[in-house]
């Protein structure tokens, strides 16, 4: 089974949208603490996406990045354990949903900094390739980010430096509760094209076809193409952030709601397959799930006296803030 | 008397102000349909116009504020995360503060940045959970930090028709205090004025924000042992130093409790301008984060980071015991 095969990519969209309800569940036990912005909808984008690159290509997202973060290969329970704050956590629990991160399989990390982590993800490819490697990098970011100076200040450095990062916006509609036709001036792809960038625009809820777009602007630019840009259209099915449901915000018509929720990734992709892989691979990541959701409960909360760990990678001591 | 919230408080006194003076207007993420709560109902009672949500552009839209306020209006720019505004601080610092000064006094900027729920909310981590108030009054911002509903009505009032930028900080531990409030009572709170929550005789504590109820219960907790004055500056620049200076005098004994972080922090400016101008009878202390302090995720870390009673409590026995 190779990485893009059909069976491996249901296989990501069902884990990252069974492991984001999960996770939902887990906030609205209080288990999972300060709350997560939902990925739910989205799945296909960064399934697709990650199909297409490389182990060692990297990878940097947003808040909503938990889909990114599996994605590209994270652990689930280490993930999971992360959500709930445990020392087991990607990031020892230091981290949590906005900014998990996993280095060995290439994410440099989720920002909850809109619009930030493109920039990151052009200095690292840029400087990975002065190197020698020949990896290549892709952001996520969403359509309100396409609004944010730093983002296309980015776009113009990866653009006249060449350096090959695929900057994928994934264009929910919605940034919170602003639309995107009330934020967005012109249009996404015309964003990039200003730079010189090439730029598509794909079906966020077919991974095959982002898995495919990415593919060939990969292809480009590991020939020594510079970056290119993906509008992945796509819908939150949930809400912007758990607490959402606490505030009640009103910005959705239903109707739009459930037109967005019947074209569902999971579905398209699961169409793909035959009904006896279909179930044998959703047992499979249930499996997975329990298995992680076992593993991050078992494992320990940290402890308070190394709240100030990591603050210096020096290991210079902070000094504390008592009397 | 009618029970007020200080998050009601800032909706009353942005209410009231709109309503007062036509030149008021607010801008910000998400505010016609109020996700942080603070703007419920403004856009139904003035309209667009006058309660513009803008897109993810905080750069654009806070020198924005700038040019508006330049052109005669009163603007109110809300940043729902505290972290936002590292992001604006060349806004602010570099611009708006410094125009009257460099136009050699033919401009006024008077914008308002409200900064609802600074500091942490447990589980938002470290991008979201600092509180920055020791930057701007470092850099000589009107900076001012409410502790109760009353103050936080009578202080975004006098930021509104002040005539220089003014960093209002609410902070996220504040936002549920509620009170009896006489509402025809709520008045502005002068910019630069101090306030004795609780007269004592023994120790003076300088509490800013939220802390104030923290040293209030304290103080509350040591009635037999010690006798407490709780000092609440609420205006960080200007400060309200002949005030403090008047209850020092009296006490001879000064700790400091502030929730932002140790080095160069609010209250190592307090003690080296108390020390300055009142002979102490023990060395003073501070309560504060730790040095650089960043927020970690999992709850029992984030909570050893804040300032707490227990620490409070310490600093102010040590004081007492030392001559
Ligand atoms: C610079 C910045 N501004 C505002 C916020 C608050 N915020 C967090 S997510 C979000 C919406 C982002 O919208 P979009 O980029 O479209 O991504 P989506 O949430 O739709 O995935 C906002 C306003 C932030 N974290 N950072």
């Amino acid at each position: 089974m190779t990485r893009d095969d059909p069976v491996r990519l249901y296989r990501t969209v069902r884990l990252i949208r069974r492991f984001e309800e999960r996770a939902v569940d887990l906030v609205r036990a209080g288990a999972i603490v300060g709350g997560i912005h939902p990925y739910l909808g989205q799945e296909g984008i960064a399934a697709g996406v990650c199909a297409a690159l490389r182990d060692d290509d990297l990878v940097t997202g947003t808040h909503r990045g938990h889909g990114h973060v599996l994605a590209k290969g994270a652990d689930p329970a280490r993930m999971l354990a992360e959500l709930l704050g445990r020392e087991t956590g990607l990031n020892r629990g230091r981290g949590g949903s906005m900014h998990a991160a996993d280095l060995a399989v290439g994410v440099l990390g989720a920002n909850a900094i809109v619009g930030a982590a493109g920039a990151i993800l052009t200095g690292a490819v840029w400087a990975r390739r002065r190197r020698g490697d020949d990896l290549v990098g892709a952001t996520f970011f969403g359509d309100g980010a396409v609004n944010e100076g730093m983002l296309l200040e980015a776009f113009n450095l990866a653009a006249l430096w060449r350096v090959p990062v695929l900057f994928v916006c994934e264009n929910n509609g919605y940034a919170t509760t602003m639309p995107v036709e009330g934020a967005v001036a012109g249009t996404i792809p015309g964003r990039a094209e200003a730079f010189g960038m090439p730029a598509a625009v794909v079906d966020g809820q077919d991974p095959e076809a982002v898995r495919d777009a990415t593919a060939a602007a990969v292809a480009r630019m590991r020939a020594g193409g510079g970056p290119e840009l993906i509008e992945a259209r796509t819908y939150r099915f949930d809400a912007h952030h758990t607490f959402e449901h606490a505030v009640r915000l009103d910005y959705r018509a239903p109707q739009e709601v459930a037109a967005g929720r019947s074209r569902d990734p999971v579905d398209i992709q699961g169409a793909r397959l035959s009904g006896a892989d279909r179930a044998a691979v959703d047992a499979e990541v249930e499996a997975t799930l329990d298995a992680a959701l076992e593993f991050a409960l078992a494992s320990p909360e940290p402890d308070p006296a190394g709240a100030l760990e990591h603050l210096y990678a020096s290991g210079l001591v902070a000094r504390t803030g008592g009397g | 008397m009618p029970r007020l919230s200080y998050r009601k408080a800032l909706t009353r006194a942005l209410a009231d102000e709109m309503g007062r003076d036509e030149s008021v207007f607010l801008l910000g993420e998400d505010i016609r349909v109020a996700a942080s709560n603070v703007t419920a109902g403004l856009l139904k009672r003035f309209g667009p116009d006058r309660v513009r949500d803008t897109p993810l552009s905080e750069q654009a839209f806070t020198s924005f504020a700038t040019g508006a306020a330049l052109a005669g209006l009163r603007p109110v720019v809300e940043f729902q995360i505290p972290s936002l505004l590292f992001l604006v601080f060349e806004q602010i610092v570099n611009h708006a503060h410094k125009f009257p000064l460099m136009t050699g006094g033919q401009a006024e900027v008077p914008v308002t940045y409200l900064v609802p729920g600074s500091g942490s909310r447990t589980g938002w981590a470290g991008q979201h959970s600092d509180h920055p108030y020791s930057l701007f009054a470092h850099v000589g911002v009107t900076t001012v930090v409410p502790a109760t509903p009353a103050d936080a009505y009578g202080l975004l009032v006098s930021a509104i028709r002040h005539v220089d930028p003014v960093v209002v900080f609410a902070p996220a531990g504040a936002m549920d205090v509620r009170a009896d409030v006489d509402f025809a009572a709520l008045a502005p709170v002068p910019i630069g004025r101090g306030r004795v929550h609780r007269a004592g005789d023994d120790v003076t504590v300088v509490a800013v924000g939220h802390l104030v109820h923290d040293a209030l219960a304290v103080a509350e907790a040591l009635a037999d042992q010690v006798s407490v004055e709780v000092f609440d500056p609420r205006t960080l620049h200007p400060f309200d130093w002949d005030g403090l200076t008047a209850s020092v005098a009296r006490t001879g004994r000064l700790v400091v409790v502030d929730d932002s972080n140790r080095s160069c922090g609010i209250a190592g400016e307090i003690i080296a301008t108390v020390v300055e101008r009142v002979r102490l009878l023990a060395p003073p202390r501070r309560v504060t984060r730790p040095d650089g302090a960043v927020l970690p995720f999992a709850p029992a870390l984030d909570r050893a980071v804040q300032p707490g009673r227990e620490q409070l409590t310490a600093a102010i026995q040590l004081t007492m015991k030392d001559e």
